[in-house]
């Protein structure tokens, strides 16, 4: 378990850096979130949903033919075949679940690549509930599918204009919205950032990933612990809930990977661990990519999801004690591991995703060991992205 | 004594005025700061820029993003200020978002303060509870006092906390919203100003958000001893050409 203290920290990581404006939503969510996910309808509607409308279990599964280029075993955790093809609405159901037993009656969310902004206002189209979901406006053109898709749900989709016009500035719009609108409103944050309960609260909706992982692991090899577990971390969730249930057992070793971009010392990077100084965004402590004078930068990443100049203070914890371990993936790394898999394995990964596969190239794994890859999304999203690629790398 | 207590003691319906240092030229920060003084304001908070200010509406965000492009910075703003005292008196709070003043250092940030003759931050999110813990005995000896805000959401008893924790006065957000110029009074602010009224808090109290002309800083100073205006203020740095003569006749227009 990935446990948080009762203030909300891990280490040094974490808390509640908020504006007083903000104090009672937060506090509300932070005094009530524990009770209400625990208790037995909240799980009972929470796992059907789960399992009937997301398709959960996702499978483990054996990729035979990567484990044999890489002469390894190699598991793919397939969670790019959840309903809207991400990890990101295992914690969209758990979270508008909670804000349905708290009366909210309005949805707000943040999104980049739009991953979480679909999830969000799928749920939101299937419960009924108002969505407006913030998206740069940057993000809102070279994202139109997402857009498109977020409005045939019902959701409106609003243009951050502040800042830089991305992902982090959707997050400051989203909040200055809750701020705002603090009775009816309820912030769904789509990654482990944020103030604390946000982190632990997230992480928990994703601990699904742990826990299937390990079982499905026992079934097939006898043996429920792995050698490695590979994740991308972007916010960190499909990290979080990929290592969560492996934290406490050391043998279990937990890497995530970030994207580097075009290369960490070109300046396009979002490769927070590297290049990140300890510091405060949206809400909590952590590792920052920020100037000398504290001011946030704005990251690079050919794949969107990843393209967040924060981490998750989970994994600023995991990364300052050394229980993870964290390494950049370049775009190209990570577009030649997305193409290998489509074609060896017959799956199109996000390109999020590509960069935990990426990783076998240098992870050096025994013959005897056993890596689950994380597979957090589905690349369909992807394909303009993976066409151009292509086309740009013909020579 | 803290100039902001004096300031208190002396005078009624305090008009405190609020601008982007570097805004809208890097150089402005002490001309604006004189022009001010001189046109009747009362208190000024200076707003560090950062690049991302989440309880700012547009015309803050704005002047912030155009201070940050103009060079601002902490260190720059304390150069600017170097000897200020010499020849102003008025209260001067920095206001600013929390990371940059962790880069900065806390506590060469509050030494710093000390040094020039600033008199009081507001940190908008830095916890109650974490200044207590890591940082008010740093500003306690510096005499710099750290001002926080409440809201109408913010509770009876979390009030009472921050009226015990608190130095010089209590911000007051005037509605549930970021910062943003309103012509108007929103409804059921009266009752919540009547509400705070009613507490007797042993602090004064500055109502702030919302406020931009006479109408809304004469009703705040029925409820508290005086506003904050900023927004409102900015829009007419972004429009002006003469400061020093805007200046003094917007303070005298919203004083009346
Ligand atoms: C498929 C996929 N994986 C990963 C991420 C990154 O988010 P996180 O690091 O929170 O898992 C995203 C975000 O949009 C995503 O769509």
């Amino acid at each position: 378990m990935l446990a948080v203290s009762e203030s909300g920290f891990y280490g040094n990581f974490g808390g509640a850096y908020i504006p007083e404006m903000l104090h009672p939503n937060v506090e509300e969510l932070k005094n009530n979130y524990l009770e209400i996910i625990q208790s037995p309808s909240f799980q009972e509607e929470f796992l059907s949903l789960l399992k009937d409308y997301v398709g959960r279990p996702t499978p483990l599964y054996y990729a035979s033919r990567l484990s044999e280029k890489y002469n390894t075993n190699v598991y793919l955790k397939r969670e790019d075949l959840c309903h809207t093809g991400a990890h990101k609405v295992n914690n969209t159901i758990g979270q508008i679940l909670l804000a349905k037993r708290l009366g909210k009656k309005r949805i707000i969310a943040e999104t980049g690549a739009g991953q979480h902004g679909v999830a969000t206002a799928t749920i939101c189209a299937l419960m009924g509930l108002e969505c407006e979901v913030f998206m740069g406006k940057i993000d809102v053109a070279r994202q139109k599918p997402n857009v498109e898709r977020m409005k045939m749900l019902g959701a409106k989709v609003i243009e951050a204009v502040s800042g830089s016009q991305t992902l982090k500035d959707a997050t400051n719009d989203a909040m200055r919205d809750w701020i705002n609108n603090p009775v009816d409103t309820y912030y769904v944050i789509g990654s482990v950032v944020g103030p604390h309960p946000y982190p632990d609260m997230v992480a928990r909706f994703q601990a699904v990933i742990s826990e299937e992982i390990k079982k499905q692991l026992a079934e097939k090899t006898g043996k429920e612990n792995p050698d490695y577990i590979l994740a991308c971390v972007g916010g960190g969730s499909n990290a979080a809930g990929a290592f969560y249930h492996f934290a406490e057992n050391s043998e279990v070793k937990l890497i995530g990977l970030e994207a580097a971009g075009k290369g960490v010392d070109t300046g396009e990077s979002a490769a927070t661990t590297l290049l990140g100084k300890e510091g405060v965004l949206h809400g909590s402590r952590s590792l920052v990519m920020q100037t000398p004078d504290g001011q946030v930068v704005e990251p690079y990443s050919i794949s969107a999801g990843l393209d967040y100049p924060g981490i998750g203070p989970v994994h600023a914890y995991l990364f300052a004690s050394g229980r993870g371990k964290y390494f950049p993936v370049t775009d190209e790394e990570a577009m030649e591991a997305g193409l290998q898999l489509s074609r060896l394995e017959g799956i199109i990964p996000a390109i999020e995703s590509s960069h935990a596969l990426a990783y076998l190239e240098k992870l050096n794994a025994k013959p005897e060991e056993v890596v689950v890859v994380n597979l957090s999304g589905r690349g369909d999203k992807d394909l303009a992205t993976y066409i151009k690629w292509i086309e740009d790398h013909k020579s | 004594m803290n100039r902001i207590d004096q300031v208190f003691q002396e005078k009624k319906n305090i008009l405190n005025i609020y601008f982007t240092a570097g805004y809208p030229k890097l150089g402005d920060t002490v001309k604006i700061i004189k022009a001010l003084e001189k046109g009747g304001a009362d208190l000024i908070e200076i707003g560090m820029p950062y690049s991302d200010p989440v309880a700012d509406g547009p015309t803050i965000q704005e002047s912030n993003m155009e201070a940050l492009e103009n060079g601002m910075t902490i260190t720059k703003l304390f150069e600017q200020l170097e000897g200020i005292r010499d020849h102003t008196n008025i209260p001067i709070i920095l206001m600013g978002y929390i990371n940059p003043v962790i880069q900065y250092g806390v506590e060469r940030f509050v030494e710093k303060c000390k040094a020039i003759g600033i008199d009081g931050t507001i940190l908008p999110d830095l916890p109650l509870p974490d200044f207590k813990r890591e940082y008010k005995a740093l500003f306690d000896k510096a005499g710099l006092y750290n001002i926080f805000l409440i809201s109408p959401q913010t509770s009876e008893e979390r009030i009472k906390q921050i009226d015990e924790a608190s130095n010089g006065f209590i911000y007051m957000v005037s509605s549930n919203s970021i910062t943003g110029a309103k012509d108007k009074i929103q409804e059921g602010q009266v009752e919540y100003y009547e509400r705070v009224k009613s507490y007797n808090l042993r602090n004064k109290k500055l109502i702030g958000f919302g406020i931009s002309n006479n109408e809304t800083f004469t009703n705040a100073c029925a409820y508290a001893e005086g506003a904050i205006i900023g927004s409102a203020f900015i829009k007419l740095l972004s429009q002006s050409d003469n400061l020093d003569k805007d200046i003094a006749e917007f303070v005298k227009s919203v004083k009346g």
